[in-house]
């Protein structure tokens, strides 16, 4: 009932074209089960939940509001603790009880790119000085760190200038590119992207969306991509998860579950999407 | 004018310039007074207790001193040791309230409550308690008052940080491993500075008075040293026989607190209108706003059974930029209009205009912008003036609104049943049984199950989805003419939307209802609607069928944009290869830049800058509207946009045969 099986079928081979074998698995979730409150008022919000990430590759992560997908990774960010099941990194438990600093390096192994770039970035900081503290987040700094500051902005396509302004001076489309950048800075084995485009404009969403897909190749970035927007899904995931009342009802390469959905959930998210034309 | 809004947004805060002059000549005071009356206030005189004279302003004391100089001298001290507690207090309190929000949540919870504790104990006595049991004198009268000051700046710091601490850029930073004490310093306080600073200059004046009243009392500055407290309580000893002696002490004291207090709330008021207002309008060239007299007049074949009819709208900010720029368009019977674009262009403006309600300071214009009804005169909507009550009966019952957010539409404490029924029982006169009747038939429409029940829920016991479906059930209830739909599915997942969607189309099928529906997502529109106006920038670029739209007919070279920038869930797109959401290379078709603010829009085109096919004349002419079917215009320079529309057979393209141009 979990999950369909991952399936060894290579998900996107026009993409992948030059690897030979089975890329490595880099997040491994088992039966991950979150339950907030107790007694009677207790809530179960994700129920036993498999999901597997593998090197190189983006699992988009569908789902309503309510369906635990902003949960999800949480618990793999190390926020929220399973009640039963585990998160391996590397083949290593990551949701066990653990000391502080072991807590730290994991959380740099892991990046969230959160949604809302308006809030996620410091106001009263300049962009160089954020993606520096990413970088170095004891001693960081714009001075000591600047090349590799001007790096990272040239990766999201931004100016060198861009370091010494503030994020009021710049786009949503823009900051959303410096948060991504800074969430690169830390070269994270997995980036988790949680609705990063549905706060902007859909001629501004393109940008990021692009910007996503030119790192994805350039970098080979492992991603979970979580949105509610199936097109948007669609178009920057090579495999596809799709969760609902926080079981995990489908999952499998984007063009089998977009093309041909097993599920009859899947189904009714599919033919509930917009603009296709048939249902006016 | 531009001159006006530059001096409005730096205006300066009365009270703030009336505090920091006062301050500043304290200081000067307080720095040059001992040089040059210093030898003056220590000097005996022969005359003592001498009343106000000219020699002597202030008179002089017992030893014959003056005492206009002595209270000009005496100004340095005081304000050394009101600073100087002051500094105690917000240093010690500011780490304290820092040391308490990073240490961790159980000692943060006990940490805080002692803080209140302390609080709640009044500061002077805390001081006097402190300066009973140390030496009296200036040093412990300082510490005293430090001491006492520091739990509201620990307090402030704490709860600051505790809601500087939920928003996202600290949980990211939290998540790079930035460790408490850095992240308190680069995140946290200088987000917070702006409150401490204002608790400073209070606790500045409260410093003052504290010490004034302990110098008073005989526990703080000792002779043959002085401060003004110490200077007012000698005055005060001869009250009777010199009452100028105690006045100079006591107008000082009165005038430092109260420059310290203006500087305090001064600095309060200007925080609260920069975080406010953090969009400050820049100092720019409007060259729009006057300009761009496009679609006057373009009377575009308007049907006799036009419902709305709005030409040549415009709303303005107070300063006269044009947020909507001269929008024509009507809605006939039982059509469905969509209005498409991206934040900023003007949509929701447009609505709010048509539905008279546009927020506070925003007036709209237009040439025509009337509900028109075939059994009643048309109903003006732009006349500026207050309404009789049978404008309002219509306003209330002729058109329908559903907002965006369900939740925040509907009066959290009143029952729903009451809400719903208000407008029947206010503006028709309905009983209250009737009016319960006609919502349950409604709620039924839109699918609630048990309406009988839901009548007598709060709003809060529905879901979001169903709340949305109340709200529409409560808009279609007097039956109007029109329902404007602000966004009314943005909030709600993709299958409670499709439900809503069906349910809009539903109403108009069955009651002809007209609509008008606004939203930022092609894809909704072109399901729902019979004609679709895209708006760029306050104006509008293009009208055309939702076929259209679909089929990828767009002609304006922004919708062409906008549709290539959206992400197709089917990536094979349509048969019209050019117009495929995905390029070859599985990029996006970005538009590069962003659209102008409306103080900024140009002469010519607003798209000029973003445009791939930019012509020079689109930079400073603006864009002739070509009509080129029956509610088929676009706003472009570009010639092949005015091309004939080709034949299809679309339900609303009929008459496309006399390709118009009209050149506004």
């Amino acid at each position: 009932m979990n999950t369909t099986p991952t399936g060894t079928a290579r998900s996107a081979p026009e993409r992948n074209a030059v690897e030979t074998a089975e890329p490595a698995e880099v997040l491994r979730a088992e039966g991950v089960t979150v339950a907030f409150g107790r007694g009677a008022r207790r809530k179960t919000v994700l129920h036993g939940v498999d999901l597997s990430l593998r090197q190189g590759h983006t699992v988009g992560l569908v789902g309503e509001s309510g369906s635990g997908k902003s949960t999800l990774a949480k618990v793999i960010v190390g926020l929220v603790r399973p009640v039963s099941g585990h998160v391996a990194l590397d083949g290593e438990d990551v949701t066990g009880p653990r000391g502080r600093a072991a807590t730290l390096a994991l959380r740099r192994r892991v990046q969230l790119v959160p949604q809302d770039p308006y809030a996620s970035l410091n106001p009263r900081m300049t962009v160089g000085e954020a993606i520096a503290e990413a970088i170095d987040p004891r001693r960081g700094g714009l001075a000591r760190h600047r090349a590799a500051v001007e790096a990272r902005l040239a990766q999201v396509a931004l100016d060198p200038e861009a370091a010494d302004r503030y994020p009021a001076q710049f786009s949503g489309g823009q900051r959303q590119r410096i948060a991504i950048a800074r969430a690169l800075a830390v070269e994270p084995e997995v980036v988790i992207a949680d609705e990063v485009t549905s706060a902007l404009d859909s001629s501004v969403q393109a940008e990021v969306l692009n910007l996503l897909t030119g790192l994805r190749r350039s970098l080979s970035l492992t991603m979970l991509f979580i949105s509610h927007d199936l097109a948007v899904v669609r178009h920057v995931s090579d495999e596809v998860a799709v969760l609902r009342h926080g079981r995990l009802v489908e999952h499998g390469p984007c063009a089998e579950v977009f093309g041909a959905p097993r599920e009859p959930y899947t189904k009714v998210l599919l033919a509930s999407v917009p603009g296709r034309g048939g249902s006016a | 004018m531009t001159a006006t809004r530059v001096r409005k947004r730096a205006r300066p805060n009365a009270m703030l310039v009336t505090g920091l002059v006062g301050l500043t000549a304290l200081f000067v005071l307080a720095v040059v007074a001992p040089w040059i009356w210093g030898d003056r206030a220590d000097e005996l005189g022969p005359s003592v207790h001498l009343g106000s004279s000219g020699e002597h302003w202030l008179g002089t004391d017992a030893l014959g001193r003056d005492l206009f100089a002595r209270t000009l001298v005496a100004t340095r001290l005081t304000l050394e040791l009101a600073a100087l507690a002051t500094a105690i207090a917000s240093i010690a309190g500011t780490v304290l309230g820092t040391l308490i929000w990073v240490s961790g949540p159980r000692v943060r919870a006990v940490g805080l409550r002692v803080v209140d504790v302390m609080i709640s104990y009044p500061a002077v006595i805390l001081a006097l308690t402190i300066a009973a049991i140390l030496d009296p004198g200036p040093k412990a009268c300082v510490i005293a008052i430090g001491v006492a000051g520091c739990p509201s700046f620990a307090r402030l710091t704490a709860n600051l940080a505790a809601s500087v601490a939920g928003r996202d850029f600290v949980a990211t930073a939290r998540l790079l491993g930035v460790p408490s004490l850095r992240l308190m310093r680069r995140h946290i306080l200088p987000n917070i500075a702006e409150p401490l600073l204002v608790l400073v200059s209070v606790s500045f004046a409260h410093s003052l008075m504290a010490l004034s009243g302990l110098s008073f009392l005989g526990l703080g500055v000792q002779l043959p040293d002085y401060d003004w407290g110490q200077l007012l309580s000698t005055g005060l000893q001869s009250l009777y026989t010199n009452p100028a002696e105690a006045v100079g002490p006591a107008v000082a004291i009165v005038l430092a607190g109260l420059s310290a207090g203006f500087v305090g709330d001064g600095l309060a008021a200007r925080a609260a209108s920069t975080s406010g207002n953090s969009a400050a309008v820049k100092p720019g060239s409007r060259k729009a706003s006057a300009s761009a007299p496009v679609a006057t007049g373009t009377d575009h074949s308007v049907p006799d059974d036009a419902v709305l009819v709005v030409s040549d709208l415009r709303v303005r900010r107070p300063d006269g930029t044009a947020l909507v720029d001269g929008v024509t368009f009507h809605i006939g019977a039982a059509e469905i209009v969509g209005v498409v674009g991206e934040s900023g262009s003007g949509k929701s403006l447009t609505a709010m205009a048509a539905a008279r309600l546009l927020p506070g300071g925003l007036r709209a214009e237009a040439h025509a912008l009337e509900l028109r009804n075939p059994g009643a005169e048309p109903l003006a909507l732009a006349a500026p003036g207050r309404d009789g009550a049978a404008v309002r009966r219509r306003l209330a019952t002729e058109i329908g609104i559903v907002y965006q957010d369900p939740s925040a539409s509907f009066n959290p404490a009143l029952r729903l049943g009451g809400q719903l029924t208000e407008t029947l029982r206010v503006h028709l006169g309905v009983s209250r049984r009737e009016a319960r009747e006609r919502a349950v038939e409604q709620l039924e429409f839109v699918r609630i199950v048990d309406p009988e029940a839901r009548l007598r829920a709060y709003p809060h016991e529905l879901s979001g989805g169903m709340r949305q479906r109340a709200m529409i059930a409560s808009a279609l209830l007097t039956r109007p003419r029109l329902i404007i739909a602000d966004e009314p599915t943005t909030a709600l997942d993709v299958t409670v939307q499709a439900e809503v969607l069906a349910l809009l189309r539903a109403a108009n099928r069955r009651d002809g209802t007209a609509m008008l529906f606004i939203s930022h997502d092609i894809g909704v529109v072109t399901d729902l609607c019979d004609r679709v106006l895209v708006m760029y920038a306050g104006r509008l670029v293009e009208e055309l069928t939702a076929a259209e739209l679909r089929d990828g007919h767009a002609r304006h070279p922004y919708t062409k944009a906008l549709l290539a920038a959206t992400p197709r869930l089917e990536p094979d797109g349509e048969a019209d290869g050019k117009l495929d959401a995905e390029t070859g290379d599985g990029l996006l078709a970005a538009i590069p830049g962003r659209p102008p603010q409306p103080d900024e829009r140009p002469a010519g085109c607003a798209f000029a800058d973003r445009c791939a096919a930019v012509l020079p004349v689109c930079r400073d002419t603006p864009p002739p509207v070509r009509v080129l079917a029956p509610g088929r215009t676009v706003a472009c320079h570009l010639p092949e946009t005015g091309a004939p529309v080709p034949v299809q057979a679309g339900p609303k393209a009929g008459r496309h045969d006399a390709a118009v141009e009209a050149v506004g």
